[in-house]
């Protein structure tokens, strides 16, 4: 609820939308060269004057909320070699500050995210690759895209345990019986990288993303991001 | 000077609980917020460059060099801080939000400004930060902290309240004095509209800091008079919560209504090349 650290002018529509690029950066799981931006409700009608295009670039490339350089996103994606584009879109009954991107990387690596921005630089991911997902990237994020099959569930939340990792929450979804499906699991540590490895190997995965908390480390208070009175929250 | 409440005692240990992080560390990273929110009142006092719009830029510079007319020195710190802070927002420079960017001169104005009228030291005001930050959490329970969402009230009644129970605190008010003053100043604030002309975080933003952070004090000093919120705080946040529900749309930061729909907004608006 104090912070976060940003550049003006706007929590929901400049930090946020910086924040809602940075998910999808690590969505994406490499460098992105094309973005395409669904702008929705308020996003779209107030946007410019926030900087919220600045700033959804601004995170693509790697940028936190308070980066001097937010101001300039433009000019430092042509420097990265990141084409974008922006267009209004109506993605339904989402929050009225919330964004589609479509993102593509250089090895041909896809990924869609919706995520809305729901004030003071809080933000929800809400779909990926159209699959329904819940998360704040305040707490380190395993998205895993499988095929749905009897007990990949219950692996995957073996393989979590021994790592020693706990699990926050958990969303799955699929498309139907069998086809394709995916599983978002907040945790209070990311899974280590042998454990990502060694997951990412079974048959069954298409591929497994860990999202490495957004936050930045003075962001522990407040923020919104910040798990003031989550005693009572949870 | 004053032994912290048990209301932020409280906050800070269920922050701890959850984040893993020990006291001092949190206590810590709070002074580096609000050294980063006296680095921006700095920014934003010692320069009039205007705003990306140019509505705003000049108005903390030009407040702090006026003749003090009121006698009233606490009332144009608190005032000149505020707009410093959201002056500089308003030109895409950094600053912290506190809850949100467009609200974010508030707690700066009311709590820094008072503490420097009476010479008090940043490590003072940790725990009423920690308080402050504690409320917002408890409002943002019940409500969306954005004026997307809620209408201003949203955005600068939180913040309102959030600074009135940190200045009730700072000035050695109970746990049940702090929270009453934060219910006073939100009940005073149900049902104002987010209307920014162009869409802008400029007008009325940047003295609508102003004009809250002077609300908070006063909050404050009814809180610490043993004055009290007749609806219990709870409620208060339920009614603001429910009437940003009843808000239309036009008057939820989508410029299609209110300030941003006069003659005089819609010319800015125009010739920013439409809405912002």
């Amino acid at each position: 609820m104090i912070g976060p650290v940003m550049i003006g002018p706007s929590s929901s529509h400049t930090a946020g939308a910086c924040r809602i690029g940075l998910v999808a950066r690590q969505l994406l799981g490499a460098a992105p060269v094309r973005a395409r931006t669904g702008l929705h409700a308020s996003f779209a009608k107030t946007g410019r004057g926030h900087g919220t295009q600045l700033a959804l670039v601004a995170g693509l490339l790697g940028f936190q909320p308070d980066d001097a350089r937010l101001p300039d996103a433009f000019a430092e994606a042509q420097a990265a070699g990141l084409e974008y584009e922006f267009h209004d879109a109506d993605l339904g009954d989402v929050h009225p500050n919330s964004a589609c991107i479509e993102l593509e990387g250089a090895g041909g690596e896809r990924v869609s995210l919706i995520a809305s921005s729901t004030g003071g630089g809080v933000i929800e991911a809400v779909r990926v690759d159209g699959f329904r997902v819940s998360f704040s990237g305040a707490s380190a994020t395993l998205l895993i895209r499988y095929t749905d099959a009897l007990g990949v569930i219950a692996k995957v939340a073996a393989l979590v345990a021994a790592d020693h990792v706990n699990v926050a929450a958990l969303v799955c979804s699929r498309e139907k019986r069998g086809g394709a499906a995916m599983l978002c699991i907040e945790m209070d540590q990311p899974l280590s990288p042998a454990a990502l490895v060694f997951l990412g190997s079974w048959p069954e995965m298409d591929w497994v993303r860990m999202v490495r908390p957004i936050m930045d480390a003075g962001a522990t208070i407040g923020g919104g991001d910040v798990p003031i009175l989550a005693g009572t929250t949870a | 000077m004053n032994a912290p409440t048990p209301a932020s005692a409280w906050v800070l240990e269920q922050d701890c609980a959850e984040s893993g992080l020990d006291a001092q560390t949190v206590r810590g990273s709070m002074l580096g917020r609000i050294r980063e929110m006296r680095d921006s009142i700095r920014r934003g006092l010692a320069t009039d460059a205007p705003s990306i719009t140019g509505m705003v830029g000049w108005n903390a510079k030009g407040l702090q060099g006026a003749p003090d007319v009121l006698n009233a020195p606490l009332l144009k710190r608190v005032q000149a801080y505020a707009m410093a802070v959201n002056e500089e927002n308003a030109r895409m420079g950094r600053i912290v939000a506190a809850p949100t960017a467009g609200s974010a001169g508030t707690i700066p104005g009311a709590l820094i400004g008072v503490a420097d009228h009476l010479g008090l030291a940043d490590e003072q005001l940790i725990m009423p930060m920690v308080l402050a930050a504690g409320i917002g959490q408890a409002i943002s329970r019940q409500m969306f902290i954005s004026g997307a969402a809620g209408g201003c009230q949203a955005e600068i009644g939180s913040s309102a309240a959030m600074a009135a129970a940190a200045v009730t605190e700072l000035l050695g008010g109970s746990s049940r004095a702090c929270v009453h003053a934060a219910s006073m100043a939100l009940m005073n604030t149900i049902g104002l509209v987010c209307d920014p002309v162009g869409g802008f975080v400029e007008v009325p933003c940047v003295s609508r800091n102003a004009f809250f952070a002077v609300h908070a004090v006063s909050a404050a000093q009814l809180a610490l008079a043993n004055l009290e919120s007749f609806i219990p705080p709870d409620e208060v946040v339920g009614a603001m919560a429910q009437v940003g529900r009843m808000m239309p749309l036009e008057l939820r930061e989508t410029a299609e209504g209110g300030l941003a729909q006069t003659p005089t907004g819609l010319a800015v608006t125009a010739r920013m090349g439409g809405k912002g």
